[in-house]
C-alpha cells in the first residue's frame, strides 16, 4: 500500500483493535520522544513492554523491560520502533523469520523501509511508517487541538471522554 | 493527507470545534478562566513536563483560543498555530523562537509602518538587526542575506500600498539559502492567498483585521508550515538543541513538523506572555466563519471604489492591483485571482489641504487608523500616521502629502461611492 499518506480510518482501526504493543528503543529518560509515547499509550489503557538490551530487568514506568522481542510473554499486536530506518527494516526481517508475527509494525517520526515493509505485507502485517502513535491519538481524539495543532479532523459528533478531567479516547468508542 | 479535504467554507466554520463534550454546547464555549484542575499530581507532572496534552494556565494554553489556532492552521494549510495578544506579538514570538543576539532578519522595505517600527527600532534592544530588501528586486534579497540571517519577512500584499509580492520567487531564495521565509498575510487573509501553498514557511497575522472583520477584537497568530527542517544547522538552538527551560528536551524532535508553533508556545509565550483573551479568541471565531463572504464583498466593492475613483476627476491616481492597468495587476493574478482585498491608496487633486479636507467631509467613512472592519474606513497619512516625516519621507514611505488610504467596508457599494463623490465635490 502507498505509506506516503494514511486514511484517518486505517489509522484509527489500529489504534482501537492493538491491546499489547512492543516497544523497541524504549527509553528510560523522561525528555526522550519513547519516554513520552511510552507514557502516553499506558494513558491510554494500552500495555507497553519496552525493550531496551541497556535497561533490561529494570522497569520504565513500572512496566517491565526486556532485552529482545524473543523475551516477550506473548506476541504483541503491534510492534512500535524507536530505531533508525535501517535498523527498523532488519527488526522487520527478524521479526517475520520468527513466524511471531503482531498484527501491526509501526515505525516512528522520520523511520520509513519501504522493502521491509512490502514484505512484512505480503506476510500479512500492516505497516505504519514516519507516524508517531502519541500524535495519532491525539489527532484523532481531539486533544491534540488543544496544543494549536490541526488534526485535519472536522466532527459535529461530541468528542469521547475517558476518566479526568482532560483525557478524551477515540471517537465512536465506548470508553470508561 | 488522504482522505477528502474540505472546503475552505467548510473549514472556516468547522475546523477545530466539534461539540463541547461536557455540554454539548454547540458554538465553542467562553472557557474565561485562568487555570485548569490537574487529575492528580502525575497529570500534572506530564503538562508541565510536555508529555501530555492538556490546559494547565490561560497565558500558556485555553480551550477557545485553541478552536481559534486549530481553526487558522487548517484555513492556511499549516500543522499548528499560536494565537497571541496582537499581530504585534505575534511577530515578538515568531522572531523570538528563530533569532539570537547578532541574527539578522532580511526584511522588504514595504511593509505595515508599525512592523517596520518594531524591526527597525525595538528589535534592535534585543541585538537583533533588520536589513531591507526590495520586493520589486529580487536581487536585493539575495545580495542582503548573510550568514547571520535567521529569516526573510515579507508581506503577501502590502500595507498600504497594495503591492503584490513575488512569494514563490522569495521562497526558491530563501529555500536555496536555508532560511525560513515569513509572510505575513493579514491583508490578504488565506481567503484571497495561502503563502504556504507558495513555499512559506511560516505565516503571520494581526486577526485584529479582516480574520475578525468587525473591527471589535485585538488578536494575532503564528501558524508552522511545518516545511522548515530546524535542525539541518546550528542556527535554530530553541528548535534544535536541548532545552534547559524543559530538562534538557529537544522540541524539534519530539514535535517534528509542528515544533515550531510548539516552540511559540512553551518559550516564547510561556516566558514572555502576550496571551490573547478567550473572549478576543470567541469573538475572532465568530469572525472566521462568515470571512469567505466577506472577504469576496470587501473586493467586490474595493474594485468597484476604485474604477470609480479612477475615472474620477479629483483623483489623480489609484493604486489597487485589481485594476487591470496596475503595475501589480499580474501578480494579483497569479497570487489572490479571486480579489484584490478592502484597501487601496489614491492621490487627490489640490495636495496635503484636498486631502485633509476629504477625510474631513466624509459622512459613512470613518477617520482612524485602522484596516479591515465591517465599515468603511479612510485616513489621510500626511496629517496623521506620517505626520512627523518630512516630505522627502513622506514621499519615499508611499504617504506623499496627496495620497489617502481607504479600507472598503461592507455597506452598500453605492452609499459609499456616494459619500467619496460628496467629499470630493468640496
Amino acid at each position: 500500500m502507498n505509506h506516503d499518506t494514511y486514511a484517518d480510518a486505517y489509522i484509527k482501526g489500529i489504534l482501537d483493535e492493538v491491546k499489547t504493543v512492543a516497544m523497541v528503543g524504549a527509553s528510560a529518560n523522561n525528555v526522550r520522544p519513547s519516554y513520552f509515547v511510552l507514557k502516553y499509550l499506558l494513558s491510554k489503557g494500552y500495555e507497553v513492554w519496552p525493550i531496551n538490551p541497556g535497561q533490561a530487568g529494570k522497569e520504565i514506568l513500572g512496566q517491565k523491560v526486556y532485552a529482545s522481542l524473543d523475551e516477550l510473554p506473548a506476541v504483541p499486536d503491534m510492534i512500535d520502533i524507536f530505531r533508525n530506518s535501517e535498523a527498523a527494516g532488519a527488526i522487520v526481517d527478524e521479526v517475520i523469520a520468527s513466524g511471531k508475527l503482531p498484527k501491526v509494525i509501526w515505525m516512528q517520526l522520520t523511520v520509513r523501509h519501504d522493502e521491509a515493509a512490502a514484505r512484512a505485507e505480503a506476510a500479512g502485517i500492516k505497516m505504519v511508517m514516519d507516524r508517531c502513535p502519541k500524535i495519532e491519538y491525539g489527532r484523532l481524539s481531539g486533544e491534540i487541538g488543544w496544543a494549536g495543532v490541526n488534526s485535519r479532523t472536522l466532527s459535529s459528533k461530541r468528542p469521547a471522554l475517558k476518566s479526568g478531567f482532560q483525557h478524551r479516547g477515540l471517537s465512536g468508542k465506548k470508553e470508561s | 493527507m488522504s482522505e477528502n479535504i474540505p472546503g475552505f467554507s467548510t473549514l472556516a466554520i468547522h475546523a477545530g470545534a466539534a461539540p463541547d463534550p461536557s455540554t454539548g454546547a454547540r458554538a465553542t464555549p467562553i472557557y474565561q478562566t485562568t487555570s485548569f484542575v490537574f487529575d492528580d499530581v502525575d497529570h500534572a507532572a506530564s503538562l508541565f513536563g510536555l508529555q501530555a496534552f492538556g490546559n494547565i494556565y490561560t497565558r500558556i494554553t485555553n480551550p477557545t483560543t485553541a478552536v481559534l489556532e486549530e481553526r487558522v492552521a487548517a484555513l492556511e494549510g499549516g500543522t499548528a498555530a499560536l494565537a497571541t495578544a496582537s499581530g504585534h506579538s505575534a511577530q515578538l514570538l515568531c522572531f523570538h523562537s528563530l533569532m539570537q543576539p547578532g541574527d539578522n532578519i532580511v526584511a522588504a522595505n514595504k511593509l505595515y509602518g508599525g512592523s517596520i517600527n518594531q524591526l527597525k527600532h525595538s528589535f534592535k534592544s534585543f541585538g537583533w538587526g533588520v536589513k531591507w530588501a526590495d520586493p520589486a528586486d529580487m536581487s536585493s534579497f539575495e545580495a542582503a542575506i548573510d550568514d547571520s540571517t535567521r529569516a526573510i519577512f515579507i508581506e503577501s500584499l502590502a500595507n498600504p500600498g497594495g503591492i503584490v509580492v513575488d512569494i514563490e520567487a522569495i521562497a526558491k531564495i530563501a529555500k536555496a539559502k536555508g532560511v525560513p521565509l515569513v509572510v505575513d498575510n493579514t491583508m490578504a487573509t488565506p481567503y484571497l492567498c495561502r503563502p504556504i501553498e507558495h513555499g512559506a514557511d511560516i505565516v503571520l497575522h494581526s486577526l485584529t483585521k479582516f480574520m475578525g472583520g468587525h473591527g471589535n477584537s485585538m488578536g494575532g497568530i503564528i501558524v508552522d508550515g511545518g516545511s522548515f527542517d530546524w535542525s539541518a544547522s546550528g542556527n535554530y538552538p530553541l528548535l534544535s538543541q536541548p532545552r534547559p527551560e524543559y530538562q534538557g528536551i529537544v522540541l524539534h524532535e519530539t514535535f517534528g513538523n509542528f515544533a515550531f508553533a510548539i516552540a511559540c508556545r512553551v518559550l516564547g509565550l510561556r516566558d514572555l506572555g502576550p496571551a490573547i483573551s478567550p473572549f478576543n479568541a470567541f469573538m475572532i471565531l465568530t469572525g472566521i466563519e462568515t470571512l469567505p463572504l466577506r472577504m469576496q464583498r470587501h473586493s467586490d466593492n474595493a474594485k468597484k471604489v476604485a474604477l470609480h475613483l479612477a475615472a474620477h476627476d479629483k483623483v489623480k491616481w489609484v493604486s489597487y492591483a485589481a485594476l487591470p492597468e496596475d503595475k501589480h495587476h499580474d501578480l494579483q493574478q497569479k497570487y489572490m485571482p479571486k480579489g484584490a482585498g478592502a484597501v487601496f491608496t489614491f492621490g487627490v487633486e489640490g495636495g496635503y489641504d484636498a486631502g485633509v479636507a476629504l477625510v474631513s467631509k466624509v459622512e459613512l467613512f470613518s477617520h482612524l487608523a485602522n484596516i479591515g472592519d465591517t465599515r468603511s474606513l479612510i485616513i489621510h497619512p500626511a496629517s496623521t500616521t506620517h505626520r512627523q516625516l518630512s516630505d522627502e519621507q513622506k514621499t519615499a514611505a508611499g504617504a506623499g502629502p496627496d495620497v489617502v488610504r481607504i479600507s472598503v467596508g461592507l455597506e452598500d457599494v453605492d452609499d459609499i461611492i456616494a459619500d467619496l463623490d460628496q467629499a470630493l465635490a468640496g
